[in-house]
């Protein structure tokens, strides 16, 4: 084995592997290496590490409770507006219905009282027309009279007037 | 003289040593190779056997590197 | 070396890269020395310092992309330990980060040219391995006592069978430190001496050279990928072998 030779200018004598001779150099500075190594990492490292992902996980965790919370409150905001707006769709038809039957209401009586009125001035109409067509057809009689008195006066007759009233009345009456 | 046959024999003995690697890559292969088939077969339970994967192809390839070792020794050690 | 001896041809010295030597002077190696591999596990502490401390100082909540990484290697450690272990594992989860983390940042700065790639030494490995093997051994006989070994003794093989069986489970497991170390170390190890044989062949072929150099650059980046999957599996087979000291023996 290559015991001798190992210091020689870095040049290997078979294999540096089973130089038992640097054995106890490797060991001892790799025991060491693994105890600092060690301590690293489960004093500071691990711990840190196992927190922060921790951390993490509560965050993303308590991220989506409250995303959740704010799409309920979305959705409740959501429902909110929708009743309020089939509330105020029915006060509306109800506020237009309301109108509807006081237009209604004005319309039927301002009908009624138009309906009177034209009735009434109908009536009135009807009376004078009476009044008038009674004047002319009297006006009609006593100018058939005069006139009938006349022509029998005139054909030398001598008119009684009763009778001469009587014969125009039945004409008249035809 | 001496010096020289065995100088002869331990390369000779050297490059048969490496023949033991090619049973090593022979097992990896075989390995790989039935991992693969398995794992086309049923995907779904392939990813959670990689470890399985890794550590049959570490065994298999171990004794591939013993002949390896012996072969360095001979060269380097003897 | 062989070449030398003889002056022939190639001058190619794969194994110089991992020779041990004092950082000062040219001394003798001994135990407290400081050495290239003091140096580069201190680097690789102070690469565990930067990546998992310094990148996570500010504790965002949205991360950075230093802590992003830091957050990932946490997470793929703290999951392989639960799943391959068990919830009982979880307190074991330090030392396996430990253990993965040396591994992947030695390995992964191995790769750098001109370094010095501790985990490519069977003394690191076997210490590493050893450590598994003792934690294992040590846990399951606290944890379920004699019972430990009723791992041996597999109940689901007929009777005639288990004395059998008993026997290469005991071996296979006092083989396991042996393998779980050597598979590390001779994978860095391999991929390193390779990577060096091919510069060398670069170093003498003129302008065909080009090819080892294409060759190079192609199994380093296989290099990088073996220094992932080694720490990868060097830390599942921890979190494998855990279990049995750990969780319910048999499944």
């Amino acid at each position: 084995m290559a015991t001798e030779a190992t210091a020689e200018a870095g040049k290997a004598v078979g294999m540096p592997q089973l130089d038992f001779s640097t054995w106890p150099n490797q060991i001892f500075w790799l025991l060491v290496t693994l105890v600092v190594i060690y301590l690293v990492l489960s004093k500071v490292a691990l711990p840190r590490i196992g927190a922060v992902l921790a951390d993490r996980k509560s965050t993303i965790t308590n991220d989506l409770a409250a995303a959740e919370e704010l799409k309920q409150k979305a959705v409740a905001a959501e429902k909110a507006y929708n009743d309020a707006l089939a509330n105020a769709r029915t006060e509306a038809a109800k506020i237009i219905a309301a109108a509807k039957a006081e237009i209604q209401k004005d319309l039927d009586a301002a009908t009624a009282k138009a309906d009177a009125e034209i009735s009434a001035k109908a009536a009135e109409s009807e009376k004078s027309i009476a009044a008038i067509r009674d004047g002319a057809a009297a006006a009609v009689a006593e100018v058939a009279r005069d006139t009938a008195a006349e022509l029998v006066a005139a054909l030398g007759g001598s008119a009684d007037a009763a009778a001469v009233g009587a014969a125009v009345t039945e004409r008249l009456k035809g | 003289m001496e010096g020289e046959l065995a100088l002869l024999g331990k390369y000779i003995g050297a490059g048969l040593a490496t023949i033991g690697l090619g049973g090593a890559g022979i097992g990896v292969g075989h390995v790989a190779g039935n991992f693969l088939a398995g794992a086309l077969r049923n995907p779904s339970a392939a990813a959670g056997q990689t470890a399985t994967l890794f550590v049959g192809i570490a065994f298999a390839e171990a004794l591939g590197i013993f002949s390896f070792l012996i072969a360095l020794l001979l060269m380097f050690a003897v | 070396m062989a070449t030398e001896e003889h002056g022939s041809g190639l001058q190619i010295h794969p194994m110089d890269q991992f020779v041990v030597k004092p950082l000062f002077g040219d001394g003798p190696v001994e135990w407290y020395t400081p050495t290239n591999v003091t140096l580069w596990m201190g680097i690789a502490i102070l690469a565990v310092v930067a990546l998992l401390v310094l990148s996570t100082r500010r504790r965002a909540i949205v991360p950075s992309r230093g802590q992003s990484v830091a957050e990932l290697f946490y997470g793929f450690i703290h999951k392989m330990v639960e799943d391959v272990t068990g919830h009982e594992g979880l307190k074991y989860f330090p030392y396996v980060m430990t253990l993965f983390m040396f591994v992947f940042l030695s390995n992964m700065l191995g790769l750098i040219p001109m370094s010095f790639t501790t985990t490519s030494h069977i003394a690191v490995t076997a210490v590493l391995a050893l450590l598994v093997f003792l934690t294992v051994t040590l846990v399951g006989f606290y944890r379920k006592g004699i019972g430990f070994l009723a791992m041996f003794w597999v109940s689901s093989a007929p009777l005639a069978l288990r004395p059998v069986l008993a026997l290469i489970e005991l071996i296979s497991y006092f083989v396991r430190p042996v393998s779980h170390s050597i598979r590390l170390g001779g994978n860095l190890m391999a991929g390193h001496a390779v990577i060096k044989v091919f510069a060398g062949f670069a170093g003498v072929m003129g302008v065909a050279s080009i090819v080892p150099i294409a060759g190079i650059a192609a199994i380093y980046g296989l290099e990088i990928l073996v220094a992932a999957v080694q720490a990868y599996v060097f830390t599942i087979l921890t979190c494998v072998y855990l279990r049995d000291a750990v969780g319910d023996a048999h499944h």
